[in-house]
């Protein structure tokens, strides 16, 4: 089944084109990826699919919802985790959990029975009234994830989840959000080549705005004609493989 | 509900920032003593306690536009504000969330200080209370100008612009801390056509129970709060939009 068709999706800023002419089908509960280098247009992608910018052309369905034409249907499906970890950083991790609930209308057991459950998920059990600000970068986006998840979203974006994080804590990141596999139709941006790898089921390669390529790792590995994902990407992306 | 839990949180991160609560509430507070002993060695008119309260009441409230504008702008940078624009709040649940904590916190602050100004001598007469009454507009300017300049400026040109430039420009036309009468021609006739000045003037005038002053000057107000506030409602759904 269909979560997501983005059709001849395109954005405009004055004479540069951030996206162009994107039209892609992303299947319930994949994890789909959406890499590329700087400028690549994913995070303008992901700011149109989330209804934060609207398209100069073309349209997205979500869930069968358009983003043009019914924004607000569209919003009580998805959940964003943006690229900056977007937490509130004076409230403790419970109070950052707690507002979250309030904007979606949860309270009293709902609300805390909520608070528990994602706590326990993404093990932020132990620091649940620790200042959000005061937290490392790690704990800061498993914050941020646990506070997209709130809404039960049924589509998450994940922008850059790990950007800055250190080994460590991109592992345990990653562990996260494999398990979110299935349950979950997730869109991530990232431009790292192993993440891409290790947590998609399928890959979808930007250039300048452009889609070069749409598919799963070992299938753009083979196409590529070598074993290393990495080596594969700057192939298609230079242009030697299309 | 939506709007109550953004609300709640906003007036969290305001009142847990030791420094607000030092510039919003303590450092009128300083002035007031600090300005009541100058009076009390080297008498002037212009700081007697009735005359000089009603103005550190309202110079305190240009750190409310201080808050407000820097809570927003920090909220558009981290990032906060995009995630928030994903859920099912409306364009008036985030205004009325950003300016709604701000109006009873400035009813305590202009409170607290006619408590000390009683306490440094000032009649005990129910003008008092409707000087607090009248501070409702002058605070919803200040918080207008908050959620404005918060729409447009980043955390750091809002220190500059709201901490440094509107202070000044509150304090210095607003004849709080000199007789503008004393410097009279243009910077008077500026002074008079900007809120800052009336906004004194209708609490002092609320304190003397001068109702008909009082009126004049409360127009004056109300049409700058609602001109700011229309002004910052525009330019939050531009950024809202851009976003």
């Amino acid at each position: 089944m269909t979560a997501i068709e983005i059709k001849n999706l395109t954005k405009r800023y004055g004479d540069a084109v951030a996206v162009d002419g994107l039209s892609l089908t992303i299947k319930k509960g994949e994890l789909f990826s959406l890499l590329g280098v700087n400028g690549a247009g994913k995070t303008t992608t992901i700011k149109m699919l989330t209804c934060l910018s609207a398209p100069t052309e073309g349209d997205a369905l979500l869930l069968g919802k358009s983003i043009c034409e019914e924004p607000a249907a569209v919003k009580s499906l998805i959940a964003v985790s943006p690229q900056e970890t977007a937490v509130a950083p004076g409230l403790s991790v419970r109070e950052n959990l707690a507002l979250i609930c309030g904007v979606h209308g949860l309270k009293g057991e709902e609300k805390n029975a909520k608070i528990k459950v994602l706590a326990a998920q993404l093990g932020l059990d132990g620091i649940l009234d620790r200042r959000a600000g005061k937290l490392s970068g790690g704990w800061q986006r498993r914050l941020s994830i646990a506070m997209a998840l709130i809404s039960d979203p049924q589509i998450l974006f994940l922008d850059e989840p790990t950007l800055g994080l250190d080994v460590l804590a991109r592992s345990e990141l990653w562990d996260i959000i494999k398990a979110l596999k299935g349950r979950v139709t997730v869109i991530l941006t990232t431009h790292y080549m192993e993440e891409a790898e290790a947590l998609s089921d399928r890959i979808a390669i930007l250039r300048d705005g452009r889609l070069l390529c749409c598919d799963s790792a070992e299938n753009i590995k083979k196409r590529a004609g070598t074993d290393r994902f990495e080596e594969a990407f700057v192939r298609i992306v230079k242009g030697g493989e299309q | 509900m939506k709007t109550l839990a953004l609300a709640s949180r906003n007036t969290k991160e305001i009142l847990r920032d030791p420094l607000n609560l030092f510039f919003g509430l303590g450092f009128p507070l300083v002035l007031l003593l600090l300005l009541s002993a100058i009076q009390a060695n080297i008498p002037v008119a212009l700081f007697e306690i009735q005359h000089l309260s009603p103005g550190i009441a309202v110079f305190g409230l240009s750190f409310m536009t201080l808050f407000s504008a820097t809570l927003i702008s920090k909220d558009r940078g981290s990032a906060l504000l995009q995630r928030l624009y994903t859920t099912p709040l409306t364009p008036l649940d985030f205004i009325l969330a950003y300016a709604l904590p701000l109006l009873p916190l400035s009813l305590l602050q202009s409170a607290a200080c006619y408590l000390v100004a009683l306490l440094l001598g000032l009649d005990l007469t129910v003008n008092i209370l409707l000087a607090i009454v009248c501070i409702l507009p002058v605070s919803l300017l200040f918080v207008a100008l908050g959620l404005l300049f918060g729409s447009i400026l980043t955390d750091k040109q809002v220190g500059g612009i709201c901490g440094a430039l509107l202070t000044n420009l509150s304090a210095w036309l607003s004849g709080i801390w000199f007789d503008l009468e004393l410097v009279g021609g243009v910077f008077q006739k500026i002074a008079y056509a900007l809120p800052f000045v009336h906004a004194v003037e209708l609490e002092r005038a609320a304190i003397l129970g001068d109702l008909a002053a009082l009126s004049v000057h409360l127009w004056w107000v109300l049409g700058y709060a609602i001109a700011a506030l229309f002004a910052a409602v525009l330019l939050f759904l531009r950024q809202m939009k851009r976003q």
